[in-house]
């Protein structure tokens, strides 16, 4: 990462934690909404940006995330092994649902995702005895820690937000490890990566298990954040949704998941006078957005950067050695 | 055994209309390497065209007939023309991307500017009840599979017994072998959108009648044609017949004797193990992969 994106994220964190401080309960709530979308958003972007594998059920596995989370704070298990086991689970199926579906090419993984979703949701729906069916689950406590209780508005932002950068740097982390490497490889060109000798198959199931458990992860933060979940919250909406963050942030990019949910969140906001319509309008910007610019907003500035930086160097004397920055 | 009957002459019936919407599928696959995501909406959309004529006043034939016409202007020319033709150079995932964001607008639309209620939606035949083998069989089941079934044979002869069908065959087999033969690949990919548009507006005359016409109606559709191609085969329009079939009738026998609450659950079941043994569908022809 260069000084200039540093900066930027430099900028941004400091924002996110002092800004809260200014807002009232609703604004709060919403940030820490944007906490528990971009973390779901970056596991699909493992599996989208990366391995290039359209999920439709990124939703169903921050349900299943969820579910697991409340069930088991419901029967008194700390919060910790809830959180790890949210991920654990998903991260089982995530792998038992991808074995299948990633041995064939195409986009099947695209239809069988879009078909377990709907699974899904009629198992949170029928299994009553476990899930309350249609009533939900209601009467989800936030956690406490060393005796600081999360109940507040602002004290919960700070624990989503401490997760979110938590899992953050953890997915950094493996991106930049000799292991995780190979995403990106995956990413910038299969062909290649698969006649350097890496196991593209083994790799593509991993990235979507991955993806799947930090989707699973931001669901036990989900439950505790609106403390009162049911089925319909995670049905294909929240999964087309999760995709659409990815994008239009910019699928691929570190970062794009983040932007991306940002606007998710804000933009029904602001768009607020336009009601019913806002859906329409955000479908048109995506189809708009993918006919010009399918690399999302993320790819936008990039562009942008680029074009100023090519100009720059247009304009200086060319007699100076060139100083390469990274 | 009456009910049996019973069941299987429903399933063909919901069978015979998820494999026209299958095929419409593959034909876009085979020609274009479109993933048509919309293709659930592509058939709950029509309805409320023949509802919006027969309101301004067209007897059922007309608004039918209207109804097929602008779904071929609409998703046929203007689908490939204004959404398929700008994203072809930037690969497969933005038109996937791109269809689904289309299908959440043409659901948008329809709630907002129709209704979010399900609408009554006339029936093609008078309801009348045979009684065959003690088995009570609707017209109206039987009038589905006769349309869905010369539908599907009208469009085999166009497919097989025309020069426009074979052209379009060979547009999908080898673009550029055809083109060197002096086919208008564009031309033919552009008619296998219109073929896609009518099929879908059939399926939608025959289907309205019986889940009504609703704005959510596309997800369930779109899903059993999904997996009805991916189980027959997505290269092959057979393939895509037989899984049609195939999903209608396991999905009526298995609501009636496993489940009816996990109904949706069996084709996804059968989906898997097909993927598990047959990657390439049923009567699906392996495809090479090319660097």
């Amino acid at each position: 990462m260069n000084r200039f994106g540093a900066l930027t994220l430099a900028i941004v964190l400091l924002a996110a934690l002092v800004l809260p401080n200014f807002l009232k309960g609703y604004g709060i709530y919403l940030m820490s909404m944007w906490a528990v979308l971009s973390i779901a958003a970056m596991g699909l972007n493992l599996t989208l940006g990366y391995a290039g594998q359209v999920s439709l059920a990124q939703g169903a596995f921050v349900g299943i995330g969820a579910y697991t989370a409340a069930l088991m704070m419901k029967a008194g298990v700390p919060y910790p092994l809830c959180f790890v086991s949210s991920g654990l689970v998903c991260f089982t199926i995530g792998w038992l649902l991808g074995y299948p579906a990633l041995r064939v090419q195409h986009h099947y993984l695209a239809f069988v995702t879009l078909a377990f979703t709907t699974l899904v949701y009629l198992i949170f729906r029928n299994e009553e005895w476990l899930t309350g069916g249609t009533y939900g689950l209601s009467g989800i406590d936030r956690p406490s820690f060393f005796g600081l209780s999360t109940n507040g508005a602002l004290g919960f932002f700070y624990f989503s937000f401490g997760i979110m950068v938590l899992l953050t740097a953890a997915a950094w982390w493996m991106l930049h490890s000799p292991w995780g490497r190979a995403f990106v490889a995956l990413r910038e060109n299969p062909v290649r990566a698969l006649s350097l000798g890496l196991d593209t198959r083994r790799y593509t199931l991993m990235a979507f298990a991955i993806g799947s458990s930090i989707g699973g992860l931001a669901g036990a933060v989900f439950a505790p954040l609106v403390q009162y979940i049911e089925p319909l919250s995670f049905a294909l909406d929240l999964s087309l949704n999760l995709l659409l963050m990815v994008i239009v942030g910019g699928s691929g990019f570190f970062f794009g998941p983040f932007v991306g949910a940002l606007i998710a969140v804000l933009l029904p906001e602001w768009l607020r006078f336009i009601q019913g319509y806002y859906l329409i309008c955000y479908a048109i910007l995506v189809m708009a957005m993918m006919a010009f610019c399918p690399t999302g907003i993320l790819g936008l500035v990039q562009r942008g950067v680029r074009l100023v930086a090519a100009r720059r160097k247009a304009q200086q004397p060319t007699l100076l050695p060139e100083r390469t920055s990274s | 055994m009456a009910t049996f009957i019973q069941l299987l002459v429903s399933g063909l019936a919901t069978g015979a209309i998820y494999a026209l919407i299958a095929v419409g599928f593959t034909l876009l696959w085979q020609t274009s390497q479109t993933i048509n995501f919309a293709q659930g909406e592509f058939v709950m959309v029509p309805a409320f065209f023949i509802l919006e004529a027969m309101y301004l006043g067209a007897p059922f034939w007309l608004a039918a007939l209207i109804g097929i016409a602008l779904s071929v202007l609409l998703l046929g020319l203007t689908f490939k023309l204004i959404i398929v033709d700008p994203m072809l150079k930037h690969g497969v995932l933005p038109l996937v991307i791109s269809t689904i964001a289309l299908s959440l607008f043409m659901k948008e639309m329809v709630k907002n500017l129709y209704s979010s209620q399900a609408q009554p939606f006339p029936a093609l035949v008078a309801p009348y009840d045979f009684h065959i083998l003690g088995a009570v069989i609707s017209s109206q089941s039987l009038a589905v599979l006769a349309v869905a079934i010369s539908a599907v044979v009208l469009l085999h002869l166009l497919l097989h017994k025309t020069r426009l069908g074979r052209a379009m065959q060979a547009t999908a087999q080898n673009p550029t072998l055809a083109r060197i033969l002096g086919i208008s690949v564009r031309r033919m990919v552009l008619y296998t959108f219109m073929i896609n548009a009518v099929l879908c507006a059939i399926a939608s005359i025959l289907i309205s009648p019986i889940y009504l016409a609703k704005f959510v109606n596309g997800e369930t559709l779109g899903i059993a044609a999904f997996l009805a191609a991916i189980i027959g085969g997505f290269n092959q329009v057979r393939g895509a017949i037989v899984g049609g079939f195939l999903i209608g009738i396991l999905d009526n026998l298995s609501a009636a004797y496993i489940s009816s609450t996990y109904r949706a659950a069996s084709p996804l079941l059968i989906l898997i193990v097909i993927i598990m043994f047959r990657p390439q569908g049923l009567l699906g022809r392996v495809e090479e992969r090319t660097v």
